[in-house]
């Protein structure tokens, strides 16, 4: 196994197929930061079939609300929110085409299941690490829903972003390998 | 009878918001620490370290620790010997509030409603506890309180026949349903007795305990010692992503119950166990 890939985002059908469980990663280019309300925002356009206020087919969605940028800096911390929370709605995000997500925490077995049928990984990062991953992200701006504050949609520009690929599109998923691993009870 | 102006406690509580949220306290980073040293997974002993950078990282560049810089709790011990001047404490608690999470460009994360969810845009309404105490003292304490981790509270409304073992068997299973979801390694509170919600609030207050201090009373520290042994034989480790290290430490705080209950709170806190404390002993005094 590659012990640490630097790897640029988005990427292909073909990478996201290839990562595997286990997999450290450090993203460099750009990612799209939205959690609870802007899913639902999403969700609910493509319920409805209309199109998403920006085209995000092919794209990687980070679980993120950041704080606010300092002045002289680009962006403040920015650590992965729980994943769980969009497990509603990410089904029908990988379906429309979304190719990766960014949280932190276990999800559902319907996720799991999505991120095999469509090709798509969920990649963890360090819940709590929000000073050393908010240096990652070289340039932050809000492209959409900006009337949510802390949840708007925001594009952001990565440099080395590590990440462990939790679950990968072959299902195999790291959040139950792992602890299973040091049970003890 | 000591007078103190509200506003003068706004400015402290505006500085206790900032500094919580970037500085880690000591006795939390040496738990790390030695966290890191015990880690047998390769995994969570990087996640440690990252955790470790982390800390350094907010402390040095004035970064918070963490993106959600929380609904701010703020415990108020006031003597009653003080004598509040200018106006309404709770109001100026809250304007503190606002000024220290603008100030420090810490993210506002309150709504004013449950359901229709429009945020506040200043981190405001607190959660305010007040406790009347003897003499002339004001102790203030801010808690900034991640929902990753708060969302993983429970409350047990056990019986009396349950005993010591059901209170075991409760507090390590809502460690294994939170999983990995609270960020671990967590500190874990424990609110035994009182009503449903005493329990969650001694759980809540378990949690501004030192970390790793053992409860006075001999028997409840053998029980804080063998929760976080057996959580720790749970596995999620740090990040929870496999390892030894799932908690830091439990805390079990106790209080007088009614004969024919045994509450049981369980509040978790992530590994950035956030919390700074203000205490005024008079004129001058910090």
């Amino acid at each position: 196994m590659i012990d640490l890939l630097r790897l640029e985002v988005p990427f292909s059908d073909e990478v996201a197929r290839e990562l595997e469980a286990g997999q450290r990663l450090l993203l460099t280019g750009v990612i799209f930061g939205a959690r609870d309300q802007a899913h639902l925002r999403f969700a609910t356009a493509l319920q409805r079939g209309e199109s998403l206020p920006l085209d995000l087919k092919g794209q990687v969605l980070y679980y993120v609300g950041p704080t606010p940028a300092p002045p002289g800096r680009p962006c403040g911390a920015a650590g992965p929110t729980t994943a769980g929370r969009m497990d509603r709605y990410t089904p029908l995000l990988l379906e429309y085409g979304i190719k990766g997500v960014i949280g932190k925490g276990k999800r559902s077995p319907q996720v799991v299941a999505a991120l095999q049928k469509h090709g798509a990984v969920y990649l963890a990062a360090t819940g709590g690490a929000g000073a050393l991953i908010g240096r990652c992200i070289e340039e932050m701006r809000v492209v959409a829903y900006p009337d949510l504050g802390p949840e708007a949609v925001y594009r952001m520009v990565v440099r080395n972003l590590p990440v462990t690929v939790a679950v990968d599109s072959r299902g195999r998923n790291l959040y139950e390998e792992e602890p299973a691993r040091y049970r003890l009870r | 009878m000591r007078e103190i102006d509200v506003e003068l406690i706004a400015g402290e509580v505006a500085r206790l918001c900032r500094e919580a949220n970037c500085d880690l306290p000591p006795d939390v980073l040496r738990a790390l620490e030695e966290a890191r040293l015990k880690e047998e997974s390769p995994q969570g002993r990087r996640i440690l370290e990252e955790i470790c950078e982390n800390a350094a990282i907010a402390r040095e560049e004035r970064i918070p620790l963490c993106q959600d810089t929380g609904i701010a709790l703020v415990f108020v011990e006031i003597g009653q010997e003080v004598h509040l001047t200018g106006g309404s404490l709770s109001e100026a608690i809250n304007r503190g509030v606002a000024r220290g999470y603008r100030e420090g460009y810490l993210r506002k994360s309150v709504v004013a409603d449950p359901l229709r969810r429009r945020n506040t845009g200043d981190n405001t309404p607190a959660v305010i506890y007040y406790d009347l105490v003897p003499g002339e003292v004001l102790r203030v304490t801010v808690m900034p309180k991640g929902f990753g981790s708060e969302n993983c509270t429970s409350l047990g409304m056990l019986k009396p026949a349950d005993g010591l073992e059901g209170v075991k068997r409760f507090v390590v299973e809502a460690v294994d349903r939170a999983g990995p979801n609270p960020c671990p390694p967590v500190t874990v509170g424990v609110g035994l007795g009182g009503t449903a919600d005493r329990a969650l609030l001694l759980a809540k207050r378990a949690l501004l305990r030192e970390v790793g201090s053992s409860h006075p009373d001999p028997e409840l520290a053998a029980l804080e010692r063998e929760l976080l042994e057996e959580v720790n034989k749970l596995g999620y480790g740090p990040g929870g992503l496999g390892g030894r290290v799932t908690a830091l430490a439990v805390h079990v705080e106790a209080y007088p119950t009614h004969i024919a209950g045994l509450p049981v709170g369980v509040c978790i806190n992530c590994h950035a166990a956030r919390h700074r404390t203000w205490e005024w002993r008079g004129e001058g005094d910090d």
